[in-house]
């Protein structure tokens, strides 16, 4: 059995479902360039009219914050309550708040 | 950047913690040895199951009645190879590499779903693998698209979507034939008789005897026991089979009031023994065929890296 000198680059696919949304992670595969993995991403991935817009990226171009330092990441938000419009009270018959 | 040190326990801890709340594990959560082998063996097997699986039905392509069935098999097919690919990718998630596990299959280290090792021997086959297999594989997947690990969830329900075309057009084409002639409504019969058996063992050996069962519930892995489905599955396939105007080949089904379940026999456990063992009807076959196209398609992947490198270049 011949083994694969060397495995194809790793992508990430992105689809938009349709018009007025984000492109949202559905998955990931390998391929040899860009231009291949945009056309797996559509055999893969929008079989079924899933999306009208895909975009690939390489793994490996993908900088992510550390699951380890998720407290201290995350922490500045997390005491912010007065970010949030419920931290706020309005009386009942003030209208259209 | 300075990361302080986190102890093995607190670890282990907020892993057991994030499973007690129903919550998902993703890829870069800390996890339990055992528990990321067990992910890859159980992705592994499903996704190798997609894979070998294009193999039965492929078969009829070319022999398909109709333009219309050709297409829809063809749809199928290309499905199944869908569902290995979303499967392979979740598993690389967890370190193993896709190379490696293509060799892991091609020598036979690790396994794929017994039920692929039965002949396709005649065209009702292909329906009967729709409303059975895919119907049994249905009931095993659905509690998986809530599975522990993030993206073996997520891929279980693009999957599970999917499956539910590849159960109706089966049953669509069986229906066809009982409306047929009696030749073809015996051709259906025949055929029922054949996989209704090797269905009821996708569901794996008996509880009592599936060692690593109770580990798989623990971590949310698996979310229902192996005769918990089968009985699922025996409970939701009768009906049909009655719409369809076929019998099941069990003398010992039938309906108990008291338990509000069906009763049923016994498969042939030392069947399955055998078929998981490697001595199936189309073990080798499978196994060889895929090693072939694996060889054959060599050539594509060479060419391929070889433009990328020299556009690259350029």
């Amino acid at each position: 059995m011949s083994a694969d000198r060397r495995e194809w680059p790793l992508y990430e696919v992105f689809v938009r479902g349709k018009r007025g949304l984000n492109h949202v992670h559905v998955g990931s595969l390998h391929a040899a360039d860009d231009a291949m993995a945009v056309r797996h991403a559509r055999d893969v991935y929008t079989r079924r009219n899933e999306g009208v817009s895909i975009w690939v990226v390489r793994a490996d171009a993908i900088t992510a914050s550390s699951p380890d330092e998720k407290d201290p990441m995350f922490a500045p938000s997390g005491d912010k309550v007065y970010r949030h419009p419920t931290f706020y009270d309005i009386p009942d018959n003030v209208p259209h708040m | 950047m300075t990361t302080t040190p986190v102890e093995p326990e607190a670890l282990e801890a907020a892993f057991e913690a994030t499973i007690a709340r129903h919550d998902r594990i993703e890829p870069r959560d800390w996890m339990p040895d055992a528990y990321r082998r067990t992910l890859v063996r159980q992705m592994a097997q499903h996704a190798h199951s997609e894979i070998i699986g294009m193999q039965p039905e492929g078969a009829w392509i070319g022999r398909a009645p109709s333009l219309r069935r050709k297409a829809i098999l063809l749809a199928k097919v290309q499905d199944e190879a869908g569902h290995g690919l979303y499967l392979y990718s979740a598993c690389e998630t967890l370190g193993v590499s896709r190379a490696e596990l293509t060799e892991l299959l091609l020598t036979g280290r690790q396994k794929y779903s017994s039920i692929f090792n039965y002949p396709t021997l005649s065209y009702a086959d292909v329906g009967t693998i729709g409303w059975l297999v895919d119907g049994a594989a249905i009931c095993n997947q659905v509690p998986l698209c809530r599975t522990s690990y993030g993206p073996y969830g997520r891929a279980m329900i693009r999957i599970c979507k999917e499956e539910s075309f590849h159960q109706r057009q089966g049953y669509e084409l069986l229906m066809t034939m009982m409306r047929g002639t009696d030749a073809q409504r015996e051709m259906v019969q025949e055929s029922v008789n054949r996989f209704w058996w090797p269905s009821l063992m996708m569901f794996g050996p008996p509880d009592a005897d599936s060692p690593n069962s109770a580990r798989s519930m623990a971590w949310g892995v698996k979310r229902n026991s192996n005769d918990e489905l089968r009985q699922k599955f025996v409970d939701m396939t009768v009906p049909q089979a009655e719409a369809l105007g076929v019998t099941l080949p069990d003398p010992e089904l039938r309906w108990n009031e008291e338990r509000g379940h069906h009763d049923f026999g016994e498969p042939d456990w030392e069947e399955l023994a055998a078929v998981i063992r490697g001595d199936g009807p189309c073990n080798a076959q499978r196994m060889a065929h895929r090693r072939a196209a694996h060889e054959d398609g060599a050539w594509v992947r060479e060419a391929a890296s070889a433009f990328a490198e020299r556009a690259g270049a350029r």
